[in-house]
């Protein structure tokens, strides 16, 4: 599924936009200039990438620093053990599309739980 | 170098074993450890863990697969070093030798005299520390915490949310005015009181009561607090008496460069133990942080790698998060030095706020509660300033 995100015009470099859907995904323009999409949520705690540190490639989580390749979703530390889904980007028309991965996303537990209908 | 020898396993002694595989030591490693278990994470041990909603398996700090071809030597504690051997003396007798040693032993929990083998008074540093007090809380009852730091501030809140009883007792007038000054430390420590948690500032305690059992805390001021269970949070000290006589500088912790170089070549300090120079600050700092026992070990370990022929990085600004009553609260830098804080957004009464500390107008530290975002982008400007 194509959905889009925001006009590129509108996300400069440096900086990230998150999408609102469940579970929210984030596009990030690096100061490069490349354009990467991954789940939002990191897979430790409910934290959104978003608001996280970018630097190169890389995005660190804003709450307990663990840090995740936005090319491959990868993660480098803990806590967080688990990599975060990466999503296809593609810009037509200066509009910036993402195609979201069919893979299961590796959501938190508390987040997994809230989903479930469970106990936060 | 063919053998290197990381003392302690928590933390930082993991993140310095994978700094090392990972700048391509490939000789033999060896981490010892004095407690039992493979490293573990401490942070939820004041909060989900001892809230039982984190279990056991949820605080390992390795992954499933993570190949480090690491020696485990668990359950032995160092008791010296040995500098013309180039050994680590071990409790047993043992003598490990090692061409490079990363002394990573952390900090314990400081105790309250006169309290020992009284049964319901804890401390809470280890996995242990954390079974035994949640057990005990789980029975529920009157808890008193004394000291209103980040720990004691996070036990209050787990314990509240549990439905116990709660006093704090801070022998300072303002909690938390150490690590974020007055104004905000005031703000911060107000979410006890928002609770209705108990939160007597400006006295000391002069001892506990009970025969086995602690049944009160005995204030200076004459007063008595009925307790059943007592949290001491009165800070930690480094864990270094294994180093004296050594040959190692220590000063509040092991004295160390801004890369972790001690006084012996050959040897680093990371994590809580170390005393780091912060060129930033023009000072040594120890830092008890999560965040600087993650990363300054890689900085340490290149260091020993090259000999010490490497220029240190300007270290990141210190950073640290504590969760306390549902709100998340981030700070970044150094708060001792300002001369003003203002408020950038939010409310202090909403306990929803970016709070910006300047020095001569120069940004030196940010404090975010609930904040994330924001608290982000200053806490990276921070690092560039
Ligand atoms: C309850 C709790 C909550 C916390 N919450 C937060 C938080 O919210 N945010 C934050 O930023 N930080 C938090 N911290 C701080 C953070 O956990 C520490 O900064 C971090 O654990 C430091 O890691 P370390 O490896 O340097 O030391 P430690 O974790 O103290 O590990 C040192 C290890 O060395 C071992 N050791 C000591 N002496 C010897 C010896 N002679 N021989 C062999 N082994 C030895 C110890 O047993 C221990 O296992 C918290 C700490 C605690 C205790
Ligand atoms: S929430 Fe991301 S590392 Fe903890």
């Amino acid at each position: 599924m194509m959905i889009p995100a925001c006009r590129l015009a509108d996300l400069p470099r440096g900086e990230a936009t998150r999408l609102d859907i469940d579970p929210p995904v984030s596009v990030f323009h690096t100061d490069e200039g490349e354009l990467f999409a991954i789940d939002d949520t990191c897979t430790h705690q409910d934290a959104s990438l978003a608001d996280g540190w970018l630097e190169g490639c890389e995005v660190e989580c804003p709450l307990h620093a663990s840090k995740f390749d936005l090319r491959t979703g990868a993660v480098d530390a803990p806590p967080a053990k688990l990599p975060v889904r990466t999503h296809e980007v593609a810009v037509e028309d200066g509009m910036i599309y993402v195609r979201l991965s069919t893979d299961a996303p590796n959501l938190p537990p508390c987040v997994a739980a809230r989903l479930a209908g469970g106990p936060a | 170098m063919r053998t290197v020898a990381v003392v302690g396993a928590s933390l930082a002694g993991l993140s310095a074993a994978r700094s090392l595989r990972k700048q391509g030591y490939d000789g033999r490693l060896v981490v010892v450890g004095d407690e039992l278990h493979r490293p573990y994470d401490r942070p939820p041990l004041s909060k989900e863990f001892l809230a039982g909603t984190l279990g056991e398996a949820d605080l390992a700090l390795e992954t499933d697969d993570e190949e480090l071809g690491v020696e485990w030597l668990l359950g032995a504690r160092a008791t010296g070093l040995d500098r013309t051997e180039r050994a680590v003396r071990l409790a047993d007798g043992r003598a490990l030798r090692a061409d490079g040693i990363v002394i990573a032993t952390g900090a314990a929990a400081r105790g309250l005299p006169g309290s020992e083998g009284l049964a319901g008074v804890h401390t809470l540093r280890t996995l242990d520390d954390a079974r035994a007090l949640r057990d005990e809380l789980a029975a529920g009852g009157r808890l008193v915490v004394i000291g209103g730091g980040f720990i004691g501030a996070e036990v209050a809140s787990t314990a509240y949310a549990l439905g116990l009883d709660v006093t704090v007792v801070e022998v300072a007038s303002t909690p938390l005015a150490g690590p974020l000054g007055e104004t905000m430390g005031a703000v911060v420590s107000g979410l006890h009181t928002d609770h209705g948690v108990r939160l007597l500032c400006g006295v000391g305690v002069k001892g506990l009561g009970g025969e086995r059992k602690v049944d009160a805390v005995l204030l200076e001021d004459g007063r008595s607090l009925p307790a059943d269970i007592v949290v001491v949070g009165v800070g930690a000290r480094p864990c270094v008496e294994w180093l004296e006589g050594s040959g190692v500088a220590l000063d509040n912790g092991v004295k160390c460069g801004a890369d972790g170089r001690t006084s012996l070549a050959g040897v680093v300090a990371v994590g809580d133990c170390a005393n780091w120079y912060d060129p930033r600050a023009g000072a040594h700092r120890r830092v008890e942080h999560w965040t600087g026992a993650l990363e300054r070990p890689a900085a340490a370990v290149a260091t020993l790698l090259a000999g010490g022929a490497v220029e240190p990085g300007t270290p990141r600004p210190p950073y640290f998060w504590s969760d306390q009553y549902g709100v998340r609260i981030q700070f970044a830098g150094h708060a001792a030095g300002a001369d003003s804080v203002t408020v950038e957004q939010g409310a202090v009464d909403d306990r929803d706020v970016l709070a910006v500390y300047r020095r001569a107008g120069q940004p030196v530290a940010v404090l975010g509660m609930n904040q994330p975002r924001l608290f982000t982008r200053w806490r990276k400007q921070l690092a560039t300033a």
